[in-house]
């Protein structure tokens, strides 16, 4: 049984990390990092498979892309914090010769990735290769991707999204932060999204929604329900309903802090409500 | 006065194309790690043996070449090498973000092959005609870009991307041209072929005007001019070596290429002679223009690319030395 307090634990200590590596270099993005957190403490934790150390070809294990590249705070904290790297190195986020660039990198060798993204819309085609190359080699593990849902607003996720069900891609789990939000304002607003389940559906892929998608029990039971749907034929996705900004209470609920860091007192307010758990960097 | 210069002969004509498909087919057998990726033209790319051969190594993305490109970029996340093929309009402009990202800037093992490159695509005109896309390429950190000139090198250059490790867009085309280089000739990559020594004009070409070159070549010899002929089928990295020496011995070049002056690799030379060794060049490439339909000679002839020009350009730069 998953220890619950330990991975909540984990996840304030991470959102601690995401507010100091943005607040240190005054730039990033902490809305969509802090709403992806129990998302990404729960999957590197607990629902990836993966091996120890580090490779390219992931071969043997579960594979994880992360398109909405901006969000690299919270990648970054939790792949640290999941052993892919010292937790020191976070201090060097978005500085000159650093390993952890604004938006990640396969560049300067950060062990954890394996794709650069920040151009919206590429990860969903990489994803698909990845679990193609899985296929041709025999390869029963699993490949997870993240995409925000703004991004969905790029065309070549619909290329993506068809050949994926065209082509039986059933060992896929590609899950949608559905925040509602995108750096102009709400999605709704800016280019409505319409039914995302309804638009998946018809397109042939298989849909599991996640409500709270900011509590590791409701993530953890969604993911595991979208596990026991791969290798049926179809590709699975999961929309994972975020707050965006969660866990720092003037950031929710609002996309003003897409990309936009916080100063000293708003920085003391965050820290404050997400008291240490497992130590700072 | 005649002087001697080495000859070639044309084995027949045949599409560089076919050249890649030959390759692609022999790679099909000896190396299982090669998968092949088509946005709905296989029989175009001439990737139909292939397929047929190794189904489950084939991917029909349909006529989506971005999400192509990515998919390409994640099969190398496990050890594949893939080639995408699709036409140079659509494997360049049409995908320079996915290519510039998912795989120049990730430095991902794909090899991007490109048909129907140039004006010699002909009757469908200047929508799928491109004549930018070697300077799209070459601008991007990393890439290797191929540019063959005959059947023979292109299959010959298909095998040898397999083996090179990291991104390379490789270039052919549509029309069938002379094939006159060796029949399982050595591809070496970043090497300069020089096909004919001469002491008054380096040529250096590329593409389906290396034979245009050796054309202009032998009639200049018939009245006295000697032309050393360059054949680069790697315009990144150019072997500035190879042009060096040559042009350090005949003291001007012309360059030659179906593609735009403007990024094209008379540009390439000229930044290697303004900073090694200053030397009159001419430039015979499309003039910072569309192309339009018409028969590939036809369009050869009107946009200046064809012996004629080549000779016309060598008259020049020898008035400038």
């Amino acid at each position: 049984m998953p220890n619950i307090k330990a991975l909540n634990d984990l996840t304030v200590q991470v959102r601690r990390d995401i507010l100091r590596m943005v607040h240190k270099v005054n730039s990033g993005h902490p809305g969509g990092s802090l709403g992806c957190t129990e998302f990404f403490v729960s999957l590197y934790q607990e629902i990836m498979e993966t091996k120890d150390g580090f490779d390219m070809d992931g071969k043997d294990e579960d594979i994880f892309f992360l398109s909405n590249g901006h969000i690299s705070p919270v990648y970054y904290s939790v792949l640290a914090r999941s052993g892919y790297f010292e937790v020191d190195e976070l201090n060097t986020f978005r500085l000159i010769d650093s390993r952890l660039q604004g938006h990640p990198t396969t560049h300067e060798g950060l062990p954890g990735v394996r794709i650069a993204s920040g151009s919206l819309g590429q990860g969903m085609s990489v994803a698909i290769g990845a679990a193609e190359a899985k296929k041709l080699n025999k390869d029963n593990h699993l490949i997870y991707s993240l995409h925000g849902d703004g991004e969905l607003q790029e065309g070549q996720n619909w290329e993506a999204i068809m050949y994926a069900a065209g082509n039986n891609i059933d060992n896929l789990i590609a899950t949608i932060d559905v925040n509602g939000q995108q750096i102009d304002g709400a999605t709704d607003t800016v280019l409505p999204l319409g039914d995302l389940k309804k638009k998946f559906e018809a397109f042939g892929w298989t849909v599991v929604e996640i409500e709270e998608g900011n509590n590791i029990e409701a993530i953890l039971n969604g993911m595991s329900t979208a596990k026991s749907l791969t290798g049926k034929d179809k590709p699975v996705c999961v929309l994972l309903q975020t707050i965006m900004g969660n866990g720092v209470d003037f950031m929710m609920h609002t996309h003003a802090w897409h990309g936009k860091a916080p100063n000293d007192e708003q920085l003391e307010i965050g820290l404050a409500q997400n008291p240490v758990t497992l130590g700072d960097y | 006065m005649e002087l001697t210069m080495k000859t070639y002969i044309n084995s027949g004509n045949k599409d560089t194309r076919s050249g890649f498909g030959a390759g692609l087919t022999e790679l099909g057998k000896s190396n299982e790690n090669v998968v092949a990726l088509c946005a709905d033209l296989t029989g175009s790319l001439k990737m139909d043996e292939f397929k047929a051969n190794h189904p489950e190594r084939f991917f029909q993305v349909g006529i989506a070449e971005a999400n192509m490109i990515g998919i390409a970029a994640g099969m190398t996340v496990g050890g594949k090498i893939p080639f995408t093929g699709t036409f140079a309009n659509f494997s360049t402009g049409r995908v320079y973000d996915q290519i510039r990202q998912s795989v120049a800037y990730s430095g991902k093992n794909v090899k991007i092959c490109a048909s129907h490159a140039g004006i010699t695509l002909g009757e469908d005109g200047a929508t799928h005609q491109i004549l930018e896309d070697i300077g799209l390429m070459k601008m991007l950190p990393g890439m290797t870009v191929i540019n063959t000139c005959d059947y023979n090198q292109t299959k010959a250059a298909t095998l040898a991307i397999a083996e090179h490790k990291g991104p390379v867009y490789l270039r052919f085309g549509r029309p069938k041209v002379p094939n006159f280089t060796p029949e399982n000739g050595e591809f070496k990559i970043g090497k300069a072929v020089q096909l004919t020594d001469g002491n008054d004009v380096t040529i250096v070409a590329t593409g389906h005007l290396v034979w245009e070159a050796l054309e202009a070549a032998r009639a200049l010899n018939e009245e006295g001019i000697s032309a050393e002929v360059i054949n680069i089928h790697t315009i990144k990295p150019l072997d500035e070596d190879a042009i060096l020496k040559s042009v350090e011995k005949t003291g001007c070049v012309v360059t030659a290429e179906e593609h735009n002056y403007y990024g094209g690799l008379g540009e390439s030379v000229a930044r290697i002679l303004t900073q090694h060794n200053p030397k009159p060049q001419e430039f015979v490439a499309t003039n910072d223009t569309f192309g339009e339909s018409g028969t590939p000679a036809q369009l050869m002839d009107k946009y200046g690319l064809n012996s004629e020009a080549i000779k016309k350009a060598v008259k020049t730069v020898l008035n400038r030395k």
